[in-house]
């Protein structure tokens, strides 16, 4: 009984030793792992507060923050594509941060806007088509140019796409032909490109990934997502559709309810300065940061060259005309032949 | 009964009146609050009561002065027993009631205006530790549990944590599945039409569509329990009954693929196999085949779970096939059987527990993978995914998750029920402390040839697995660039040695936290998994069936769902343990413990009960039987339970996604987030040197814990 006593004494001693409360700023960071430290140092060194933070993605980061609702643990939210970071807007999981806007770009303003100032545009990335170079020419077909190209029964088989149920990039692809061509029109060019599809993944950057590879030949995705492989060596050639495309506006928001909320602000004011933002050129960051001033990588998809639609964040953002696209998608597209395996 | 109740009461006085009773900042050993004993946050419970009125607080006074009443005045046994249950039951009563009605900012039902309280900390830990095991001991005065107060401790404090760490947070997700749409309270009407829906249930694949992704785990996960069972048994048959010459090297092989991390093997497969891949283009070269994707979907994932799960079933069945007793296996030849007569009539039989407890953990295993479908998935949809994505997809869907969550729940049950009916309640005991001449039978050729030619290749396989893994850390782009560097392992885990050793690497944070948690965490699993399993196989006592599959839980529900869970049950008080490291350890503990459960068992059903007796009738009590019989004869089980949970712990990444935090980050969610950029040199640099961490530590294990010796030569019949 004693040994049985003090096992279970030390057991319990052990679950005690209890969390730290320490003054620090705790963020979650949904950008690439290289640019997530780099900031924080950048941070560190030029205020003073101590940074913890961790690297996840933003659907995981969206879940987390909705589950700590009330008692939350993370300050900060930084980077990731902007849709989760308007929804945790909507369900009131995040605060206005006040800060200001007046050197951004128009289109992270309008994020702003939509949010009452919850969450602030950071960068830019289009979407665009990338198609891997050996593959195309070993089976002797064409590169596409533009969106309706993708419709060419040529290509059954060869395309490969995120399934916009689980993906937010897919969703960017869905809203921005809608917008594009108009609904009727646009599910009519999803479901032929269905016809072509290969696998409709679960995760937004795979289908590049795998065109990288070699084990799909065109993928659709973001542009910066397919800069990177390439710089990495793969031979991955990038299109930017014809008819114009949309693109995604990465955000940055403050949790309401955050243990810091002063240290919060002011990584907000520091991540939206022009020193701040140029400093991803040194970790290989590719879409458009969201101040004017910050200059640019001579590889990124330079925005003002590519035709972008005007993307209508408050409409294609809220609940309702997400769940009706999808579930106009799960009726038309996911069945309409295509996801075939050769 | 009397002295030990005794020693809890003091014990249990001593967190009431000197420990903090609520959470401190910097934790309970930083004794910052020792100066601060008075004071508001700090105060043990007792000048929380005396000092700031917080008379909800007092339940376990009353139940205190009782005991020791009990102890000073009480006459007989049983009338003093009955007192000591229903006072610490009553006291454990009332300070479960008042966390949970008053937990964080205010009371809930508006209960008590105005009044809220931080998460609980070392005072009423360990006050109500004390009142459960006073409790405990005095239903040990019953007479239950043969009176041992030992017994009766174990069954409570483990039905305690299982309570408080497996179904209290469980039910915060699984509450969901009868939420109404737009938050219109709980109710079955919604929940029935979507759980049998033909989404879910749908057969389509037989008339050459889709089938729902409920069908297409179940029939994944049968074919993984029973092809690992099988595969598992080849191995360990080879390793017990045949002279085979190179057994230390196939004992690696067999081990390495539960220590790889996960999406290493989707992706060294998709090299191979994929359509891109250097096996497909060197049959599309000289046969001229077509290039497909065959690997994108059930068939990859099959391919990709019997390589990761093999290992399990080969770890619960070698100690079973290694335990059967060779008298039996002489009897029978004796009897003039052959040797396939003796293997198929005597040997098989007495292995059925190892078998079934093999096939429940590679069937659930299989259910609950999320790693590999995710990557070769393709348009195969399985349970573990739609559920990851039900959570963290653009649409998020809580009440989906639930349903599919139980819909996962509800075919482990079914395994479950299955796998008892099979082993029955026969004996399997066959390690009985008499005398044999240890020789075991050896295979007639036919079985023994069958053995070698699904386990070598297959073994073959994996060492060619491993060799492109190990290959490409070493080369700068993973499939195109195949010029050698360094690089990987310097950005990961270069070190400075100026002004000291420094770690400058990137990997080096999450690696020693990664190893300092599972540490931590192996031998606590394994000690909670093997105690319980002896409580399954020894002790008698109401609602085993129900503990027994309870144990089971945590281990059947995907981490993500776990993860959730967690964070939704342990961010508020009364419990409030995110953010921190506990929190780690413990969802590995309970997430771990059924493998060492499960082991446990089939080892401990080898074990013949008059060693025990033997052992009670000479005078010692039920621990020093537990420690001194039944511990060492177990040491392949104890081997298996450390080494799976130390690995779990390094290798799991689903759960704990949403349980790191920047302080305490874990390897897997480092290497998934370089994945995930398509860092595919440094994750898999990172992962080769957490493999040979892995394998340095199994191998020191081994050497601590030793063979068992069963007193029979290890050696088969020539």
């Amino acid at each position: 009984m004693k040994k049985l006593s003090s096992i279970s004494l030390a057991a319990v001693l052990a679950v005690l030793a209890a969390p730290a409360f320490a003054d620090e700023l705790n963020v979650v960071c949904s950008n690439e792992q290289d640019w997530c430290d780099l900031m924080a140092s950048n941070f560190e060194a030029a205020t003073g507060i101590d940074v913890a933070m961790v690297r996840k993605s933003t659907g995981e980061t969206l879940a987390q923050v909705r589950a700590e609702a009330g008692n939350p643990k993370i300050d900060v939210w930084w980077g990731g594509t902007g849709d989760p970071h308007l929804i945790a807007a909507a369900e009131d999981l995040t605060e206005a941060s006040g800060a200001d806007t007046s050197a951004l770009l128009p289109w992270a303003v309008n994020i702003a806007e939509i949010s009452s100032g919850k969450t602030i545009g950071i960068h830019a990335g289009a979407l665009g088509i990338a198609y891997n170079a050996d593959v195309l020419a070993e089976k002797g077909l064409k590169a596409p140019a533009c969106w309706k190209d993708l419709a060419d029964p040529a290509y059954k088989g060869e395309i490969q796409v995120a399934n916009p149920n689980s993906s937010g990039t897919a969703y960017t692809e869905l809203a921005t032909l809608t917008q594009l061509f108009g609904e009727d029109e646009a599910f009519k060019l999803l479901a032929e490109i269905g016809a072509n599809v290969n696998q409709y993944t679960k995760s937004g950057s795979a289908p590049s990934k795998a065109a990288a590879r070699g084990e799909t030949t065109i993928s659709i995705g973001f542009m910066h997502d397919m800069v990177n492989l390439r710089k990495s060596g793969f031979p991955l050639e990038i299109v930017a559709p014809c008819e114009g495309t949309g693109y995604e506006v990465g955000g940055v928001s403050v949790i309401k309810g955050a243990k810091n909320p002063d240290a919060a602000k002011k990584w907000v004011d520091f991540v939206l300065t022009a020193e701040a933002q140029q400093a991803g050129l040194q970790v290989g960051v590719y879409n458009v940061p969201s101040n004017s001033g910050a200059t640019l990588d001579p590889d990124s998809p330079d925005l003002s060259s590519i035709k972008l639609i005007d993307y209508d964040f408050a409409t294609y953002g809220a609940s309702d005309t997400r769940e009706r696209l999808l579930a106009r998608w799960d009726a038309e597209v996911k069945g309409a032949g295509g996801a075939v395996e050769e | 009964m009397k002295r030990t109740a005794g020693l809890w009461l003091l014990i249990g006085l001593a967190g009431y009146a000197l420990l903090p009773w609520y959470m401190v900042s910097g934790g309970v050993f930083s004794l910052g609050w020792v100066v601060d004993m008075t004071g508001k946050g700090a105060a043990p419970a007792f000048w929380q009561v005396v000092t700031q009125g917080k008379w909800w607080l007092a339940g376990p006074l009353p139940a205190f002065a009782a005991v020791a009443l009990v102890q000073g005045f009480a006459r007989g046994q049983l009338t003093a027993a009955r007192a000591l249950v229903g006072a610490a039951a009553a006291g454990l009563g009332l300070l479960v009631a008042q966390g949970l009605l008053i937990p964080g900012s205010a009371a809930r039902f508006g209960w008590i205006a105005g009044e809220g309280q931080p998460g609980m900390g070392a005072g009423a830990a360990i006050t109500a530790l004390a009142l459960l095991l006073i409790l405990t001991t005095g239903i040990s005065g019953l007479g239950r549990g043969r009176g041992d107060a030992f017994v009766t401790g174990l069954i409570g404090l483990i039905v305690a944590l299982v309570a408080i760490f497996v179904f209290y947070p469980v039910a915060h997700v699984l509450i969901r599945a009868f939420e109404l749409k737009g938050g219109a309270g709980y109710g079955v009407s919604e929940f029935l039409g979507r759980f049998f829906s033909a989404n879910l249930w749908g057969l389509g694949c037989l008339a050459g569509g889709e089938c729902g992704p409920a069908v297409n785990s179940l029939v994944l996960g049968v074919m993984t329990g029973a092809g690992t069972t099988a595969l598992g048994l080849a191995f360990a048959l080879i390793f017990t009954r045949t002279g085979f010459r190179a057994k230390p090297v196939l004992r690696v092989l067999t081990i390495i693929p539960i220590i790889t991390p996960p999406f290493v093997i989707g992706l060294a497969l998709i090299l191979l196999f994929g359509r891109a891949g250097t096996v497909t283009e060197f049959f599309a070269d000289t046969f001229g085949w077509e290039k497909t994707r065959w690997l994108y979907g059930f068939g990859g994932i099959y391919l990709a779970q019997m390589l990761s799960f093999t290992p399990i079933a080969f770890l619960v069945l070698i100690g079973v096939v290694e335990g059967v007793s060779p008298s039996m296996e002489e009897a029978s030849q004796t009897l003039d059987a052959d040797r396939w007569q003796t293997f198929r009539h005597v040997s098989l039989p007495l292995m059925r527990p190892g078998l079934a407890n093999a096939f429940l953990l590679g069937f659930i295993e299989s259910l609950a993978d999320f790693g590999n479908p995710l990557v070769l998935g393709g348009n195969f949809n399985v349970l573990s995914t739609e559920i990851y994505f039900a959570i963290v997809g653009a649409v998020a869907d809580p009440a989906k998750a639930a349903i599919l969550s139980i819909a996962l729940l509800v075919m482990t049950l079914g395994a479950f029920l299955v796998q008892r009916r099979w082993v029955g309640r026969k004996s399997y005991a066959t390690v009985t402390g008499k005398a044999d001449s240890g020789r075991h039978a050896a295979l007639n050729p036919a079985l023994r040839w069958a053995c070698y030619l699904t386990a070598l290749p297959w073994a073959a396989f994996t060492a060619a697995i491993y060799s492109m893994i190990a290959f490409g850390s070493f080369v700068k782009l993973w499939g195109y660039d195949h010029s050698f560097t360094l690089e990987h392992y310097i950005r990961a885990f270069s070190v400075s040695f100026a002004n000291g050793i420094r770690f400058t690497g990137s990997a080096w944070d999450s690696y020693f936290t990664t190893l300092t948690i599972a540490g931590i965490s192996a031998p606590l699993t394994a000690f909670v998994g093997l105690a319980t399993a002896y409580l399954l196989v020894r002790q008698k006592f109401a609602g085993k069936e129900a503990f027994e599959f309870s144990t089971m839980l945590s281990f059947a529900i995907p981490g993500t769902v776990i993860g959730v869970a967690y964070v939704m049950a342990f961010n508020f008080p009364p419990i409030e343990l995110t953010g921190t490291s506990v929190i780690l350890i413990i969802v590995f503990v309970f997430r771990n413990m059924p493998v060492g459960v499960r082991g446990g068992i089939a080892a401990m059903s080898q074990l013949d009960r008059s060693l025990d007796e033997a052992s009670i009738m000479l005078g010692a009590n039920s621990f020093t039987t537990a420690r001194r019989v039944i511990a060492p004869l177990l040491g392949p089980a104890i081997l298996a339970a450390l080494t799976y949970s130390f690995v779990r712990a390094i290798t799991s990444v689903s759960a704990v996604i949403f349980l790191v935090s920047a302080r305490h980050n874990m390897a897997t969610s480092f290497i998934v987030g370089r994945v995930e950029n398509g860092e595919f040199g440094f994750a898999i640099a990172y992962s080769a040197v957490l493999i040979l961490t892995m394998l340095a530590a199994i191998l020191i294990l081994q050497l601590l814990i030793g063979k068992r010796r069963l007193r029979r030569a290890d050696r088969v019949e020539a």
